[in-house]
């Protein structure tokens, strides 16, 4: 048997089959390739097996291509049940033709004895058969790993997966393998030859991270075609399945856009250059008090002002707390939401996982379709996960806030009052746009506010620290405080002429 | 065919599965025509079956490998795979006895 022969002798350029698994057809940039084999390799639970029977489904509820799936491991009794929280009704797309199981799961009761030398023929005979009977154009094989449990001949397995997966070719489906591998970081397949059989290897992820769990995707090997690298965050949600949250299927379309739009505070903007950029995202970070909410809702009433849709995520505050503060300062949030101009979301962080709360917020992203888009606060959802996957998160919202056009305000609350740097400030200053700082600043016993762009991507900036004051129509920012050093530190430290202005500036009653 | 005043336990009806005329194929034809005529003399039926021509059977019957040689008669139902080269592991897998152990079995027990 010529078993070793590549199984991807180039032939035409091969075209994309989307899978209709949301989120893979970006990150592969259209799907599976046609007509060739791709291996779903995971541990036990990583929803390698959800993830081929997804592929036929969508095939059948989204381009009327029909399926075969061949199971070397659960009954088909047991799929059949296992998806149909999907809305998959396997056996009605049975009865229709649209869905064939080739049924090769152990009988636990009857006892194989070997004699002497075969091949399984039986089993690509009926696949053959299943996929002219239905006139499939998609094939899953679940397991590859679970064939060689049933046989006691290793190599024979091996030259017959090569076979299922050449006749695969032949019969002019595109085919998804599974495989099992033991450890999450260790060899692709648990018989070190199933990354061998299939064109394509794609890897799911299983992985406790910080008491949390962690489903990634990786493209390991994507031959000939374009793809995304890296481990990208998945999910299986209860009523659609598999869900792939590209990290960076997205900045490829990133627009930068040159037109600015207005913080809603004149003097912000001043010292930003003219305003934020519109595609961009603004970290907004400072210590309780510091006047994070009072940037936001300067935010949303400025946008709302000139007809932009805002809408708030808020984590740290309850809805009350937040439209009171807005009241406080003369910006009615209810009756903005009552006009269309503004929605707030607000819910615990620990209400659900990372990735859930990623979702949920791209998903009213989307029903909403705001121009801006608040976080407030970021620092608040850092809790919810381990680093890792909060940066992915951080990066994969901004990407998706950018490539709407969508201005993003995100704060972070730093745990000190005065000075310091939060860890959040430390994962994601790099992925955002612009950054303002927020700080107190001690002085004589008084305790001043300071405000300072520290970063503002592409446009020139004012650099200095800006004295904050607030009052019932919002924040001011008043004279920088020249001569002081050590602000950002928590030490502020004024020069002799300072003291003198600083004097005058707050005299004795 | 006859039974021979033997028991229904004693009448074997077993199928062999095959992909195509393959040698492989023809050596487990012969194989088994061999196994059954000096062992089960005659009191059996013997269906053989291409998957190729029949895969609906093979589904049926559930066949991943070929050749598999399925004994449906007498009870349990019992499967051998491969060319079955190997006449001693055939006959465990079938549950038959050799006949000349078979009839010590007998002599002991009268």
């Amino acid at each position: 048997m010529d078993e070793e022969q590549p199984l991807s002798a180039p032939l035409l350029p091969p075209g994309k089959v989307p899978t209709g698994i949301p989120g893979f057809d970006n990150l592969t940039y259209g799907g599976l390739p046609a007509n060739r084999s791709t291996l779903i390799s995971g541990s036990s639970g990583s929803g390698k097996t959800i993830f081929a029977a997804q592929f036929l489904a969508r095939g059948i509820t989204e381009l009327d291509e029909h399926g075969v799936f061949v199971t070397f491991e659960e009954s088909p009794e047991d799929i059949r049940r296992n998806v149909a929280s999907f809305g998959w009704n396997l056996a009605a797309w049975e009865e229709e033709g649209k869905w064939a199981f080739v049924d090769a799961s152990p009988d636990p009761d009857e006892e194989v004895v070997e004699a002497g030398e075969y091949d399984l023929g039986g089993v690509m005979a009926r696949i053959r058969h299943a996929v002219t009977r239905t006139g499939a154009r998609r094939l899953a094989v679940d397991s590859l790993s679970a064939v060689f449990s049933q046989f006691q001949d290793p190599s024979v397995v091996r030259k017959e997966l090569f076979r299922i997966a050449r006749a695969a070719r032949e019969m002019d489906v595109t085919a998804v393998l599974t495989a099992e591998r033991t450890e999450e970081y260790g060899p692709i397949g648990r018989y070190g030859v199933e990354e061998f059989i299939a064109d394509n290897v794609v890897v799911l992820r299983n992985v406790l991270d910080e008491e949390q769990r962690r489903r990634t995707l990786e493209l390991l090997k994507f031959r000939g075609t374009d793809h995304q690298k890296g481990e990208h965050p998945f999910v299986i949600e209860a009523d659609r399945g598999v869900v792939v949250i590209p990290l960076t299927g997205i900045p490829l379309e990133q627009r930068s856009s040159n037109v600015r739009v207005t913080s809603g505070n004149p003097e912000l903007d001043d010292m930003c250059g003219g305003g934020f950029f519109r595609d961009s995202v603004v970290l907004v970070s400072g210590a309780t008090g510091t006047g994070k909410t009072l940037t936001v809702t300067h935010f949303l009433a400025g946008g709302a002002r000139l007809g932009d849709r805002g809408l708030l995520f808020g984590f740290e505050e309850s809805r009350e707390q937040l439209v009171r503060n807005a009241a406080g300062w003369g910006v009615d949030f209810e009756r903005m939401e009552r006009d269309g101009a503004l929605r707030v979301h607000c819910e615990y962080p620990e209400a659900r996982g990372l990735q859930d709360h990623l979702l949920r917020v791209k998903r009213m992203i989307e029903d909403f379709a705001p121009q801006r888009v608040v976080i407030d606060s970021l620092s608040a959802l850092e809790r919810v996960g381990p680093p890792k996957a909060f940066r992915q998160m951080v990066i994969d919202l901004t990407s998706f806030i950018k490539q709407k056009s969508i201005t993003g305000l995100f704060t972070n609350t730093t745990p000190t009052l005065v000075g310091g740097t939060s860890v959040t400030e430390a994962h994601i200053s790099s992925l955002t746009d612009s950054i303002i700082l927020l700080r107190y600043v001690e002085m004589f016993g008084e305790m001043q506010r300071g405000l300072m762009v520290l970063k503002m991507r592409g446009s020139p900036h004012d650099k200095e620290i800006r004295q904050v004051t607030i009052d019932a129509s919002g924040m001011h920012l008043g004279e920088p405080f020249r001569s002081v050093s050590g602000i950002l530190s928590g030490n502020p430290v004024p020069s002799r002429e300072e003291l003198a202005r600083l004097e005058g500036l707050f005299p004795q009653e | 065919m006859s039974t021979k005043g033997r028991t229904d336990l004693d009448h074997y009806v077993l199928k062999l599965y095959v992909t195509g005329r393959t040698p492989r194929a023809e050596r487990a034809i012969d194989n088994l025509r061999r196994l059954c005529k000096d062992e089960l003399e005659g009191c059996y039926e013997v269906e053989i079956i291409d998957v190729l021509e029949h895969p609906q059977l093979a589904e049926e019957d559930r066949i991943l490998a070929t050749p598999t040689l399925i004994k449906q008669l007498p009870p349990p139902l019992r499967r051998v795979i491969g060319d079955l080269s190997n006449s001693d592991k055939v006959l465990l897998g079938l549950d038959v006895r050799r006949r000349d152990s078979r009839v010590q079995g007998e002599e002991s027990l009268g």
